[in-house]
């Protein structure tokens, strides 16, 4: 009856060799799982190609790039970086929904009672809503382009901005993944992992140029993490750009953004790995 | 030798005021080949014990070996040698009962095609061939149970930790659950099982520890805890309640105890120290008197009476208490 043998001795490390092959397990079962529900994967098709729609007529209009007043497309070409960067920094809620979810069915105690790697189920996560995030992303891409956006700085820069999008997409994914397993509950993963990034995002140079705002918001807005993703999509894009202060946030958004995503990362895996290792089933 | 050993386990929830002790020091042994039953009332810390024992929970204190393997320092090997089937159906439900097995497969690090292979032995041992790819959401929950057994039993584990496994089912699939499990022992299995239900103990343990407030109440067998609150009894019920008179008379008469009655159930008990002899003498005696009965039997005390006797309450859980009640009235 053993057609299946164990080893012997079995070993008490897990290899990286085996930690990837865990994690890509886990992720197979992320998306064969999601694509059965295909509710959840419409509506995150379509939540950012309303946010490209709403804001290139209905807000377009009404928001002045300083210098540019006359040119029509300018707001186009200004705003889409913004929801682009918008769009990656929401995958906190899918990811932070996911795990509780995993989590309130006793699914995450079945995971840790398996001679798995802890990485596993959080990898297996973040690469499946990543390659999501692939997909959203070029959706929105095209959808851009047929508003009227527009790739104003060859290949190298595109693929630059396309890296950088999906890398602040990778480092949020993070974020969501020690939410989930920290609140526990999908009901309140969904909110608890989008309420906080709403002012976050509104408050950065997303949607509306920072030198409009008011003088004491402008350096909060400038060194919100945010804006410099979207500066530096901004600038691998070619797109229309600009600071009210002259500082490191405004000279350098690439290397800035670069930054953030070794901090966020290195902040939030920890503490999800942490949160994942003492997770008890609510 | 013993399969799982444990010694002074604690575990505490919350600081200060609100502490609460879940395990307050508990000692465990199965040994290898054995089923013990862990029996206790809902919150009693059956599944604080076992979490500590599967390395999903650090105790505050004390000791576990498990497969020879101490579940603090060395977990991973602990989690290649058990199987824990949980009291939530833990199997994933936008997936497919054969997706499930291959996932636990891989988990477990058999090859894909070791795991295909396997989910398929599993799928046809426990009945579920058939909707095998079909997703989770629409199988029964004892479907559900069944296949999460099944996940446990991958790779053979010579362990089985089976936390309430039959919790939440109708009487149907839980006898079904009870021969899956009794299938594993024969197997020569090592089983830990956490139940409320008396009857499940006493149907499928060697061994039962009693638990309650995190401690230890009693341990033994079956027998050995009956035993604990004295003899057998006879129980009649007569068909008729004009016979309940002379019936009553038999039985002070050839037990020569004191006799019970209960008129709404036409229910006589009468305590005996002869066994199955007494009990044929008050048949024959029955018989001659002319009274004719609907049921009669001897009864040893049930668990529940032992649990009672310990802890002064009843192990069944406030609600099922009184749905029994409810439909004890309805009757």
């Amino acid at each position: 009856m053993n057609s299946i043998q164990r080893t012997a001795t079995p070993p008490n490390r897990v290899g990286l060799s085996q930690a990837v092959g865990d994690a890509m397990t886990i992720a197979w079962r992320n998306i064969r799982g999601g694509w059965r529900v295909p509710d959840n994967q419409i509506y995150m098709f379509i939540q950012p190609i309303m946010f490209v729609l709403l804001f290139a007529y209905v807000f377009g209009g009404a928001i002045p790039i300083p210098g540019m007043e006359d040119d029509p497309t300018a707001y186009k070409r200004y705003l889409m970086a913004g929801i682009f960067a918008q769009t990656m920094a929401f995958a906190v809620a899918p990811a932070s929904v996911g795990l509780a979810d995993d989590m309130q069915k006793g699914l995450i105690d079945r995971f840790r009672s398996l001679p798995m790697a802890r990485s596993g189920v959080i990898a297996g996560r973040v690469i499946a809503d990543l390659a999501n995030q692939v997909i959203v992303l070029a959706i929105m891409i095209v959808c851009g382009l047929l508003v009227g956006w527009e790739i104003e700085n060859g290949v190298l820069g595109f693929f630059g901005a396309v890296g950088l999008l999906l890398l602040f997409a990778f480092a949020m994914l993070w974020v969501g993944a020690f939410i989930g397993l920290s609140v526990g509950n999908p009901q309140v993963a969904a909110s608890a992992g989008l309420i906080w990034l709403f002012p976050v995002v509104f408050l950065s140079n997303a949607f509306i140029p920072t030198p409009t705002l008011p003088g004491w918001l402008q350096p909060i807005a400038e060194w919100n993490p945010v804006s410099a993703f979207v500066a530096a999509t901004r600038e691998l894009f070619g797109n229309p750009s600009m600071f009210a202060a002259d500082t490191f946030a405004s000279n350098h958004p690439v290397l800035l953004s670069l930054i953030w995503v070794v901090v966020i990362v290195g902040i939030f895996a920890p503490l999800a790995v942490r949160k994942y290792k003492a997770a008890a089933t609510k | 030798m013993n399969a799982i050993s444990a010694e002074g386990l604690v575990k505490t929830f919350g600081t200060g005021d609100k502490a609460v002790k879940a395990v307050g020091g508990v000692d465990l042994t199965v040994p290898e080949g054995t089923v013990v039953g862990l029996l206790g009332p809902n919150g009693a810390g059956k599944t604080t014990a076992v979490r500590m024992l599967t390395t999903l929970l650090q105790p505050d204190a004390g000791r576990a070996l498990v497969a020879g393997h101490d579940v603090v320092r060395e977990p991973q090997a602990v989690r290649s040698l058990i199987g824990l089937s949980g009291q939530y159906a833990a199997v994933d439900e936008t997936l497919t009962g054969r997706e499930n097995l291959w996932l636990f497969g891989r988990l477990y690090q058999l090859s894909s095609k070791q795991a295909k292979k396997r989910a398929d032995e599993l799928l046809e041992q426990f009945s579920l061939a058939d909707a095998g790819d079909r997703t989770l959401k629409t199988y029964s929950g004892g479907m559900r149970r069944r296949l999460d057994l099944a996940s446990s039993l991958i790779v053979h584990p010579e362990i089985l930790f089976l936390d309430e496994p039959t919790t939440g089912l109708d009487p149907a699939s839980r006898l079904d659950l009870w021969d899956v499990i009794r299938e594993r022992v024969a197997e020569g299995a090592t089983i830990l099982l956490t139940t409320q239900y008396l009857e499940e103990a006493d149907a499928l343990a060697d061994n039962i520890v009693v638990i309650d407030h995190g401690q230890v109440i009693a341990e033994g067998t079956a027998d050995q805890l009956k035993a604990q609150i004295g003899g057998e009894r006879i129980e009649v019920v007569v068909h008729d309640s004009e016979h309940a008179d002379s019936a009553e008379q038999i039985l002070n008469l050839s037990s020569g105890g004191q006799c019970d009655r209960d008129t709404h159930t036409r229910k006589l008990t009468v305590p005996t120290h002869t066994g199955s002899k007494g009990l044929i003498q008050v048949i024959r005696d029955l018989d001659e008197a002319g009274v004719t009965i609907d049921d009669i039997a001897l009864r040893r005390p049930t668990l529940d009476d032992v649990f009672v006797k310990l802890t002064g309450r009843h192990a069944e859980s406030e609600t099922e208490a009184a749905d029994t009640a409810a439909g004890r009235a309805a009757s």
